[in-house]
């Protein structure tokens, strides 16, 4: 069949049956599709994005500033690739939606936000548009060295660098780094954007010159081990940095404290407080990682950890992922990700959700002062705790 | 932008409508083989008197209404066949009560399969609803639309049978409870012991109204529950088999089913046999009654039971996810089914039909039967695959199940869930005056005929 756009996997792309099973999680007691979630249209889950990017490849329909919003809108979250019921088939779903997107970017068809954003990477290496000098700021105060050859890079991204919730899980972290002896420095003004979300938005240009240079940054200073503020990070870092030439051995931040906790050299008080723990998803589906979080909170005497009703490979996505975190076309409605998934950590009766991710932090940090959820609910970064836990 | 345009969003909101090609595409169309037809409006109540508004607005204007839960049928029922407005029902989706001691829930009209499951099961682990073998996000409103089965339909019937109580928003925009909730605000029975009004709306395919809510039976989640696979080789002996396990009474679920692939089920029928119980002693009483009733059947060598180790937690699933898999079997994403309802002792007959249909149109074939109501009938799907990117595998499929309904026909059976074309053919061997009273009712009830025009259209 002749397509009038072609993409790689565009000879599977009529496989999906729109059955609708990937709208949900595995128990089927709420969707799990942030986009079908907050939009409620069939055409907006991954069934319906499916057979209308068939539709685009048939020229059935054009690719309008419509198709884009609904090409966009996926937060990339792969509860889709985890629910659908197609074995052979499944594993390809988010590539197809990724694809798609880089037919889209070089058909100059994508919306403004998404725009906005890949232009500022480009002009000014993060999407805040803030001066490169300003990338090292959190790091104040926290006596973390930069990187001179230490044991590990601490790789902060883009979020932990410069926003103001980020910074504050980025400060954490470093300070327990340095009280624990850990031998890690951090690049600051050196450091550039991983290039995880500029993937995603299907601008591959920008970055595969984003990792060339980042792998090349690395190697000149001897980098082996990364450990990551952000699990966005540490997915581009795993997955995709290899194909490119950079092999790096890559931790999330979380599975280092959890080491140090269990080897003792980070001491726990007694901090009693009822907490649920938000999976985010570039550490949970994208990279398994479900352990080591909850291993810290429970081992903090006094912290009672408490599940919301999806958790892990179920968990709901916060609404940040796939780029939507800048670029916001999910939007803040009623049935947004953020605002859902904050309802369900109140019903859990906890008075903290746990992030480990800051893009997470900061997507339900806004969604509690939305739900007028201040008095009840506090968002806080592992090592937030942790050092809370110490201070006592 | 058109006055409609205006006038739906006033009703529902800008989220709450679209006419952009992306959704009119996407809408026009169902997973199966017939032909899409583009609606003019995609439109999504919240609540039923957002349904009653733009029922009114159709009704005035003459605009046909689709109403839609996940689109699942596969045969057609939500194409807009004469455009229109469909009605994604899917955002009214709250579950409004559970009666634990009446056993029974009370639902909006796009509260989906899956999420009443869940929601039993963390709030009311002792009790079940009849789970169809669909996906989980088929909605239960629609299912009783077309007169749906599910996993307790052997013990009680289809799942219309189930129904305790309805809320429709006529064609014409009146509200209108039926059975006990018309007198109280218990949802108890749909009819009985009143005239039995819900009749005008299940198995209606949508054209006498939208339902808005609805209530249904809940049953006995028994702790334990097990199955059995007995394999024959034998198809004229199936309906004596089943005779015999339907006298037990103690089967939650029975399905027959025969495939060609994988080879391992080849020429062989499987019968499965699902049972529960509360306790360990009930179990081991009830295999043992399966067991005894097959025995004579493994004594003549014609069968024997079957280890269902590797494939138990597939059999136990609720629904079935690997269902949806045959569709995958061609590389092409699609399958479609033929799903009469007929007398057992047809069986045979019916099977033979599956294979020379699947021969004579070179497609491949599955088959499973559910026995409906302790075995008064059963349903007998005639199922085939097809790849979605090859055309003329479709039409072939198409003419199949076509060939499928006539044979039905034939045979005295009633087509189950019929496209538009199965029912005209339907409607051409139905008694007259039966004809009639379909006529008359939907006449009366539809004056504008704009309830999913095409469908049970008596010219």
């Amino acid at each position: 069949m002749a397509y009038a756009h072609t993409i790689e996997h565009a000879e599977i792309v009529h496989r999906c049956f729109r059955c609708g099973y990937c709208k949900f999680p595995e128990d089927y007691v709420d969707f799990n599709c942030p986009s079908y979630k907050a939009f409620g249209w069939d055409t907006y889950s991954p069934g319906g994005r499916m057979w209308l990017i068939r539709a685009w490849l048939n020229d059935e329909i054009k690719a309008s500033p419509h198709f884009a919003e609904i090409l966009y809108s996926c937060a990339a979250c792969d509860n889709c690739k985890n629910q659908c019921v197609f074995p052979k088939f499944k594993d390809f779903l988010p590539e197809i939606f990724q694809e798609t997107k880089v037919e889209l970017v070089n058909e100059g068809r994508i919306p403004p936000g998404v725009r906005d954003y890949l232009k500022a990477i480009a002009t000014n290496g993060n999407p805040y548009k803030l001066p490169q000098a300003e990338r090292g700021k959190w790091a104040e105060g926290t006596r973390l060295e930069p990187y001179t050859n230490q044991e590990y890079l601490f790789y902060v991204g883009c979020v932990g660098s410069y926003d103001e919730v980020g910074q504050k899980m980025a400060r954490s972290v470093g300070r327990l780094l340095v009280n624990a002896g850990v031998s890690a420095g951090f690049l600051g003004s050196a450091e550039t954007c991983d290039g995880n979300e500029v993937r995603i938005l299907g601008e591959m240009g920008l970055f595969t010159q984003l990792v060339g240079d980042n792998i090349e940054k690395f190697k000149e200073r001897g980098v082996k081990q990364i450990i990551t503020l952000d699990p966005h990070a540490l997915n581009v870092f795993k997955k995709e940095y290899p194909k490119l030439g950079g092999t790096f051995k890559v931790f999330h931040y979380t599975e280092i404290l959890a080491g140090l906790i269990k080897e003792k050299k980070l001491a726990l008080s007694d901090y009693p407080a009822k907490v649920t723990y938000h999976d985010p998803c570039y550490l949970g589906r994208h990279n398994q990682i479900y352990g080591p979080p909850r291993e810290i909170l429970k081992a903090i005497p006094g912290v009672e950890l408490v599940e919301m009703r999806r958790n892990a490979l179920n968990a709901f996505c916060c609404g940040g992922g796939g780029g939507n975190f800048f670029t916001d076309i999910l939007g803040a409605g009623e049935d947004s990700a953020g605002r859902v998934r904050v309802r369900e950590a109140r019903d859990t009766g906890a008075r903290i959700v746990a992030v480990a991710c800051p893009s997470c932090a900061k997507m339900l940090s806004d969604a509690v002062k939305t739900e007028g959820l201040e008095d009840t609910l506090e968002v806080l970064g592992i090592a937030e705790i942790i050092e809370m836990a110490r201070a006592k | 932008m058109s006055d409609i345009l205006k006038a739906l969003i006033e009703i529902v909101g800008e989220r709450g409508v679209s006419n952009t090609p992306e959704e009119l595409w996407f809408y026009s169309r169902d997973p199966g083989v017939l032909t899409p037809h583009l609606p003019d409006y995609v439109v999504a109540p919240k609540t039923t008197e957002d349904v009653q508004k733009i029922v009114q607005l159709a009704n005035r204007e003459k605009i046909p209404i689709v109403p839609m839960g996940n689109g699942m049928s596969l045969a057609g029922l939500v194409i807009p066949l004469k455009g229109g407005i469909v009605l994604d029902m899917k955002r009214m989706d709250k579950i409004l009560e559970v009666n634990q001691m009446a056993r029974y829930a009370v639902v909006e009209g796009g509260t989906s399969q899956g999420v009443l499951k869940a929601y039993l099961q963390d709030h009311y682990p002792q009790l079940r609803h009849s789970i169809p073998d669909a996906p989980p996000t088929t909605t239960i409103a629609a299912n009783m639309a077309l007169h749906g089965q599910g996993r307790l339909t052997q013990q009680y019937g289809f799942n219309t049978d189930m129904v305790t109580g309805l809320e429709v928003v006529l064609p014409t925009g009146e509200i209108c409870r039926i059975g006990s909730p018309s007198l109280g605000p218990y949802w108890f029975s749909k009819g009985p012991t009143l005239p039995d009004l819900s009749g005008l709306f299940l198995g209606w395919l949508g054209t006498t109204g939208v339902i808005t809510k609805i209530g249904l039976r809940l049953y006995p989640n028994k702790k334990i529950r097990d199955v059995e696979l007995f394999v024959t080789d034998r198809v004229d002996l199936i309906p004596d088999m089943l005779y015999r396990l339907t006298h037990l009474e103690i089967l939650e679920d029975v399905n027959v089913w025969f495939q060609p692939k994988p080879l391992m089920f080849q020429d062989n029928f499987h019968i499965t046999l699902y049972f529960t119980g509360d306790a360990e002693e009930e179990i081991a009483f009830k295999r043992k009654m399966i067991w005894d009733t097959l025995q004579p059947y493994m004594d003549s060598k014609d069968g024997g039971f079957m280890s269902v180790q590797y494939m138990k937690p597939m059999l136990m699933e609720m629904p079935q996810r690997g269902i949806a898999d045959f569709a995958d079997v061609p590389k092409g994403g699609g399958f479609e089914y033929s799903g009469p309802i007929t007398i057992i002792e047809h069986y045979p007959q019916y099977a033979a039909k599956v294979v020379e249909l699947a021969a004579k149109y070179d497609v491949l074939y599955a088959s499973s039967a559910r026995l409906i109501s302790g075995g008064h009938c059963m349903m007998f799907s005639i199922s085939f695959a097809f790849n979605r990117n090859d055309p003329a595998m479709m039409e072939r499929v198409k003419h199949a199940l076509d060939e499928a309904t006539a044979f039905a026909l034939e045979m005295g059976g009633i087509p189950w869930k019929p496209n538009f074309m199965e029912q005209k053919m339907t409607m051409a061997k139905m008694d007259k005056n039966a004809l009639k009273l379909l006529q008359m009712i939907k006449k009366n009830l539809d004056p504008q005929g704009i309830m999913n025009p095409g469908n049970w259209e008596v010219n």
